[in-house]
């Protein structure tokens, strides 16, 4: 099929972009969308242009490096979907297609669709840990947990930290992330101990980043790609309550 | 511990839902308007005269005040501080399909909703408190003359119903966003927090809404 390409290009973080025009032809709908911009970057590579830079990595929906903004929503069309994993089969011959980088103030453009999502580590290093004396591994069945509390973790840990949540949020709020984050240590036994440290810590970390507020309009959990739940803000809230009133 | 986003949320949700549980106090007290005229006129210029003498009413009264006054101020804080976070605007935006216009809406909501409490404090609270209004046969304060002549204008009743509507989306995502800021999550709690979110609002509105119509229909 044949497209037409509307791709935000800029420089550097200091410099201004703009929306550039392309028209790519003979695109497989069996492509990936990545696949599609590797193919648009061997055409400008030809006529000797910059090639369009964007971030990925496994290409599996997993690692959550290839998120940009696709027709104006979070990794495109469809729910709960990396960019990776968004076959040309969504789109038709002859559609628009407008790609952009995720935006907020805490995520700053390096280049064209690339972004710098270090404020995510920093609200993980802020709290997003336990605190474990190194040395012999201890044994797995001395600490006493049940398989449900073991499967809600896990399913708070899926997060693989592409942004989405953030690029979607009319606040530009990373509340899901790092709720996420605090729900998946919060329930375990380990994670327990830390708790009201690790929320306090991580919230304010997160609103030292520039991160904006959360509005529970629940855009987060449609765009994720691990269909994080918004139940885990809701967590979040109670934790740092829970702080609040109790944490000396 | 520093001050964050999540404790201005937490007024939010506070100053909110004691707006809400007004409003139920307000809503009861009101219908008393549905009795036949004559009758209305002397229970609620007698129900006025007992809340305007009550020391515990006087007391909800200021806790009111600053509700609406503290949570318009974090609503201000909180609008500014997304501005911000924001950074430079999407070229093309289509975020809103992943939800509810009215989630996204709650500052736009808000400012009808404040346009028309300067509207409603003006015309009421002004008046009973601050004039010398006539007296009814019972020799108390007249405020369900004024609250009949208001209502008859039909350019009135209309504005009512447009902030009361405003007020119902307002409250339809309120309510149940103050729960999840006061961190009610449990799956179990958060489908009855959705449900008594629906029937409050329902109840609230419908009830508010059928005031001025009903006075400007027994007045033709
Ligand atoms: C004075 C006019 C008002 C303004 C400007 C206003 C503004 C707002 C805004 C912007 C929010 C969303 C905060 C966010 O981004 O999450 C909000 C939430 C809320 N509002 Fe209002 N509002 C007003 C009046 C009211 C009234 C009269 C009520 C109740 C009767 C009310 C109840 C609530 C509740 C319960 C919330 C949820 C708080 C939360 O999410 O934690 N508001 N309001
Ligand atoms: S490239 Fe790894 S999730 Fe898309």
């Amino acid at each position: 099929m044949r497209l037409k390409l509307k791709i935000w290009r800029q420089e550097a973080a200091t410099q201004p972009g703009a929306m550039v025009d392309y028209m790519l032809d003979d695109v497989s709908e069996h492509m990936s969308f990545l696949e599609m911009i590797d193919l648009l970057n061997e055409t400008l590579v030809g006529k000797g242009e910059r090639v369009v830079e964007f971030d990925h990595d496994c290409r599996e929906g997993i690692c959550g490096q290839c998120g940009m903004m696709i027709n104006g929503r979070a990794h495109g069309p469809l729910p709960n979907t990396t960019t990776c994993q968004l076959h040309m089969r969504s789109f038709k011959d002859g559609d628009t297609i407008y790609i952009e980088p995720f935006r907020a103030a805490a995520f700053p453009i390096v280049r064209d669709l690339k972004i710098d999502r270090s404020g995510f580590d920093r609200v993980i290093q802020a709290g997003g840990f336990i605190s474990a004396s190194t040395g012999q591994p201890p044994e797995a069945n001395s600490i006493l947990i049940s398989h449900d509390v073991t499967e809600a973790a896990f399913d708070a840990a899926a997060c693989i930290g592409c942004g989405a949540c953030v690029a979607t949020c009319k606040n530009s709020s990373a509340a899901l992330f790092t709720s996420a984050k605090i729900t998946h240590l919060a329930l375990l036994p380990q994670g327990k101990l830390e708790a009201a440290d690790r929320v306090v810590n991580m919230v304010d970390q997160m609103e030292a980043e520039g991160f904006g507020h959360c509005s529970n309009t629940e855009a987060c959990e449609v765009e994720c790609p691990q269909s994080i739940s918004v139940l885990h803000i809701a967590r979040m809230n109670f934790e740092y309550n829970k702080a609040l009133v109790m944490k000396p | 511990m520093k001050t964050n986003s999540l404790q201005y949320k937490l007024w939010m949700s506070g100053t909110g839902l004691f707006l809400c549980f007004f409003l139920v106090i307000h809503l009861l007290g009101n219908l008393q308007l549905f009795l036949p005229p004559d009758r209305a006129r002397e229970q609620f210029n007698w129900y006025s005269h007992l809340l305007a003498g009550n020391i515990i009413i006087e007391i909800i009264a200021y806790v009111l005040y600053a509700s609406i006054i503290g949570h318009t101020v974090y609503a201000i804080i909180l609008t500014v501080k997304k501005s911000k976070a924001n950074g430079t605007k999407y070229v093309y935006d289509k975020r809103g399909v992943s939800s509810v216009w009215y989630s996204r809406n709650m500052g736009l909501l808000g400012t009808i909703i404040f346009l028309f409490l300067i509207i409603h404090f003006k015309d009421f609270w002004y008046q009973y408190k601050f004039t010398n209004l006539p007296l009814d046969a019972k020799g108390n304060k007249d405020l369900y003359t004024i609250v009949e002549k208001a209502y008859q204008q039909l350019w009135y009743v209309l504005v009512y119903e447009v902030a009361l509507i405003a007020l119902g989306f307002h409250l339809l995502h309120g309510f149940f966003s103050a729960a999840r800021t006061l961190g009610v999550f449990h799956p179990k709690y958060v489908r009855w927090v959705k449900v008594v979110g629906w029937v409050y609002t329902t109840v609230i509105i419908l009830g508010f809404m059928a005031m001025p119509v009903y006075v400007y229909l027994n007045s033709l």
